[in-house]
């Protein structure tokens, strides 16, 4: 079962580098992108299948040491990472397919499907890393892929700033997190998770509380929370499959992921707990807001990322890690989902806006129908997977007891809030995208224009879990089972998946109200975005992010570019000043010297026989003293 | 005699002969002031003859020498001051300069003084 | 080689003949360097010459003096004058034969003196000798026999030298001819 994680780890690499080696052959490319993914894929469905309830399971080999500390290379199987993986690779053999004929034309269409394999088995190292510096080596190969392929369409400066910035941006918080490691495994003795977690555990940890905190540091950067969030609205700049693999399925949750897994960490800080808590909330309603006043689609959908993987934090905070880690993968599903038709209906009308577009309902009726199932699931509608993941997270929120419930009270609040939000702008989207007249056309039904079949499928194939994985839930606690205990361990206390009685019948209340109240204000006009109705004087501040980025702007960049436009001052002036004084000084000595060269050979006479007296002088007299 | 007396007027014949060289203009003078320092020295020699009365009586030998070179050298001397005459009219040592250095102003980023501006200028570029 | 008193208050005939001279030598040889006028310059440069012949002479140098005479007073002499005329030297007093700063010349002049007279007095202060028996060493016979004995090499090479000086001052001051007549 190890063995076979491993290949499948290390499969997409394999392709990866076929691709990178070799050349723009289409028709190859094609096979080395997808074939590896789709094996990898079956391997971690049998993996899933093979671990079932089982506790964790280690195979290591060791490399070598370096200092006191063993290295090791291994894989570490438990549920959640099972479970995982399973998501990583489905999502990844989705996006693949449906890029071969999205991007399969473009030139640098390779390169393209190289970096997302890299990705990929960078993502899967991560999921099953036995050794938390195997973690950090996928953790980091991700963030490279992540800026490479931001940056697809380098010819576009907006992607190129959007690459840097994502890159920055995970980068500050990928500093504190690296710190966090050493910490952990220096006082765990070990950076094997095993024993980590085991340290944990018997709480011989000294400094939990700071360990927590520099790794929540790069649980934020990752997972796009506040303040290192507003990378993941700009990284929409790059082609629309990776913001599917990337930014909604995978790299996003890493972050969520690592906190599911050294989870006993965690629990041993209140402190940190009640501040990702607080985080949470600060991000959920935010993002929220922000989604609703977005005129682009994908956009939209970024924010509503961003709130979605708050959720997940909030559920972390509430010490609902089974809950967590189920919307982690319902929300992969539906948002891979969505990204995906989000980018078949922008290829068809040629802009992200949702100005340009409406009344698509009968022109493209599959990215229709799939894509309602995506959004029903955003918004929590039952019976599709989101109400159940969002119900549960909800649910672990109220039953939240002990050092857990204040973090509880605070998720509590704002997810209700946020979950009428989520209702409000996937309404807003739905009825903007595909109702409402078509902008160009005089006519709605139209011919039937839409996307090539290799686009189409994965579609349908998300849509599938999207809405049925709720089904999960009727098998009770069985879900929690799989995914283990807090420490990995098998057999662990039963989470409750099903939804709670008070806490649904809230939310559902907070939906329809806010869903109903977009959808009057987009009766009156249809043509109309209702969110300017709605939101009035607050629109371009929410347009804008709350204005986070001019705040960065000022209280980072501008200062930075400051300063170095200080230290290019005092190296030209200063210290280029010192360089050219030396050749001036050098140059003046020159001038002072040339005065010697007169010409005149009675002149150089009579230094010379000057010199020649002195010294016989000299010598005499040392001669005659001495 | 005390020896001092030829070799004190050696010396002071010398310092003569040398003020000579380093102070006087025309190449001619110059030659005269180099006879007298190589008179100075056959002096010296002839006194050491006088006084040492080695068996090789080299002094006064060498003296012969020396005043043989010098006559050789006075008259080759005095060719290359007609040489030097006929080509520049004159046979002033002080007017002669070609070795001299020019000392113009440089500017400070100036590699040669006073050439080309877009020489100078394209130098300095491809230096930094 | 002591015999006689060697006070510095009673010298001897020698001593005061040489002193004397010595004072025309260094005299004439000041106003060679000193004088404005390039004509007087060579003829001091004469009496100079014709001094330190009679140093020679004191010195017991015999030959060397008649030597002396006859070539630098006899030939070089003529020689610098030839050189004057042909350069068209100022014949009468000019103020443009000194440098214009002359103190350094002087400086070093006095410098060397300096040195110069400090050594050779320390070193020989407590030297005396006596010229008169330097007589038989100075004459013809003797020195000829000293040159080709042991000096015979250096002789032949000086003539050797003597005849590439000639040859060289030849070369040096031939006028150039027009290229034409230089290729015919």
């Amino acid at each position: 079962m190890n063995t076979l994680a491993l290949i499948a780890s290390l499969l997409p690499a394999l392709g990866a580098a076929v691709t990178f080696a070799g050349g723009r052959d289409l028709r190859h490319v094609k096979f080395w992108s997808t074939a590896p993914v789709a094996v990898s894929f079956l391997l971690a469905l049998l993996v899933a299948l093979e671990h079932g309830t089982g506790g964790t399971s280690t195979r290591t080999y060791s490399i070598g040491t370096a200092g006191v500390f063993h290295v090791e290379v291994g894989t570490r199987i438990s549920g959640l990472a099972a479970l995982t993986a399973v998501l990583v690779a489905g999502v990844a053999l989705c996006v693949q397919a449906f890029s071969t004929s999205y991007l399969g034309g473009e030139p640098r269409y390779a390169s393209y499907a190289a970096l997302i394999s890299l990705f990929t088995a960078a993502m899967l190292t991560v999921v099953f890393a036995a050794d938390l510096v195997v973690l950090l080596v996928g953790w980091e190969i991700m963030g490279v892929c992540s800026y490479f392929l931001i940056g697809h369409y380098w010819e576009k400066p907006e992607a190129r700033s959007a690459s840097i910035k994502a890159f920055l941006m995970t980068k500050t918080g990928d500093v504190p997190f690296l710190f966090g490691l050493i910490a952990l495994g220096v006082q765990a003795h070990s950076f094997r998770v095993n024993d980590v977690i085991l340290a944990a555990d018997n709480d011989s940890l000294h400094h939990p509380a700071w360990i927590a905190a520099l790794l929540l540091c790069g649980v934020l950067g990752k997972s796009a929370q506040f303040p290192l969030h507003s990378w993941l609205p700009d990284a929409m700049a790059g082609p629309t499959p990776i913001s599917a693999l990337i930014h909604a399925a995978t790299m996003v949750a890493a972050g969520v992921y690592l906190v599911a897994l050294l989870y006993p960490v965690f629990v041993l800080a209140p402190a940190v707990l009640i501040a990702m808590a607080v985080i949470a909330a600060i991000t959920m309603c935010g993002a929220a807001l922000c989604a609703l006043a977005q005129t682009d689609v994908k956009k939209i959908l970024a924010y509503s990322t961003v709130s979605q993987l708050a959720y997940m934090l909030g559920g972390l905070a509430v010490g609902g890690r089974s809950q967590a880690v189920y919307l982690l993968l319902v929300h992969g599903a539906f948002k891979a989902l969505l990204f995906l038709a989000a980018g078949v209906v922008i290829h068809r009308v040629g802009s992200n806006e949702l100005s340009a577009m409406g009344g698509l309902r009968y022109r493209m009726p599959i990215a229709y129908g799939t894509m309602t199932v995506g959004l029903l699931a955003l918004a929590g509608i039952p019976p599709f997977s989101g109400f159940f993941g969002k119900e549960a997270v909800l649910g672990a929120a109220y039953d939240a007891t002990g050092e857990f419930a204040a973090p509880g009270r605070i998720v509590l609040i704002f997810g209700l809030i946020t979950a009428g939000l989520t209702a409000a702008y996937s309404l807003r989207l739905w009825l903007g995208v595909f109702h409402g007249p078509f902008p160009d056309a005089p006519h709605e039904h139209e011919a039937r224009v839409e996307a090539p079949q290799t686009e189409l499928i994965p579609l349908v194939l998300l849509a599938i879990p999207a809405a049925a994985l709720g089904l999960v839930v009727v098998f009770g606690s069985g879900f929690s089972h799989v995914v283990g205990g807090w420490s990995g361990e098998a057999g662990a206390a039963a989470a409750m998946l099903w939804p709670g009685g008070l806490t649904t019948l809230i939310s559902l209340l907070f939906v329809v109200g806010f869903g109903g109240v977009v959808f009057l204000a987009w009766r009156r006009d249809r043509q109309a975005d209702p969110a300017v109705m709605l939101l009035g004087p607050l629109r371009p501040l929410l347009r804008d992010g709350f204005y986070f980025d001019r705040l960065i702007d000022l209280a980072l960049v501008r200062p930075t570019r400051a300063a170095a436009r200080l230290v290019a001052y005092l190296d030209t002036n200063v210290f280029d000043a010192y360089v050219r004084g030396s050749g001036v000084g050098a140059r003046g000595l020159g001038t002072v010297l040339r005065r010697l060269q007169t010409g005149s050979i009675q002149f150089y006479l009579t230094c010379l026989f000057l010199g020649v007296v002195i010294m016989a002088a000299v010598y005499a007299y040392v001669g005659t003293v001495s | 005699m005390h020896a001092v007396y030829p070799l004190v007027l050696g010396a002071l014949l010398f310092s003569i002969g040398l003020y000579g060289v380093l102070a006087r203009r025309s190449a001619i003078a110059v030659l005269m002031a180099i006879e007298l320092l190589l008179n100075a020295v056959t002096l010296n020699l002839v006194a050491f003859g006088a006084i040492l009365r080695d068996q090789y009586g080299m002094g006064q030998i060498f003296t012969l020498f020396i005043i043989t070179i010098a006559a050789a050298e006075t008259g080759l001397g005095l060719a290359i001051v007609l040489l030097l005459y006929r080509q520049r009219a004159s046979a002033d040592l002080g007017e002669q300069r070609e070795l001299a250095e020019p000392v113009e102003d440089y500017a400070a980023d100036e590699l040669i003084p006073a050439q080309a501006a877009g020489e100078s200028a394209e130098q300095v570029g491809a230096a930094r | 080689m002591t015999a006689q008193t060697h006070g510095f208050l009673s010298p001897t005939g020698i001593e005061i003949a040489f002193v004397l001279v010595g004072l025309v030598v260094l005299g004439s040889g000041l106003l060679v360097v000193t004088v404005r006028n390039l004509v007087y310059a060579a003829l001091w440069l004469l009496v100079c010459l014709g001094a330190i012949a009679v140093e020679y002479l004191l010195l017991g140098a015999e030959l060397l003096a008649w030597v002396q005479i006859l070539i630098y007073a006899g030939a070089v002499i003529v020689l610098f004058l030839f050189g004057l005329m042909l350069t068209k030297a100022p014949i009468g007093p000019t103020d443009e034969l000194d440098v214009r700063h002359r103190w350094p010349g002087a400086l070093v002049g006095l410098g060397a003196a300096g040195t110069l007279v400090t050594v050779i007095v320390q070193a020989y202060q407590h030297t005396w000798f006596d010229p008169r028996g330097a007589v038989p060493l100075g004459r013809g016979g003797a020195l000829g026999a000293q040159l080709f004995r042991y000096w015979v090499l250096p002789f032949e090479v000086l003539s050797v030298l003597l005849l590439a000086a000639l040859v060289g001052a030849i070369v040096l001051s031939r006028r150039q001819r027009e290229p034409e007549e230089a290729e015919a």
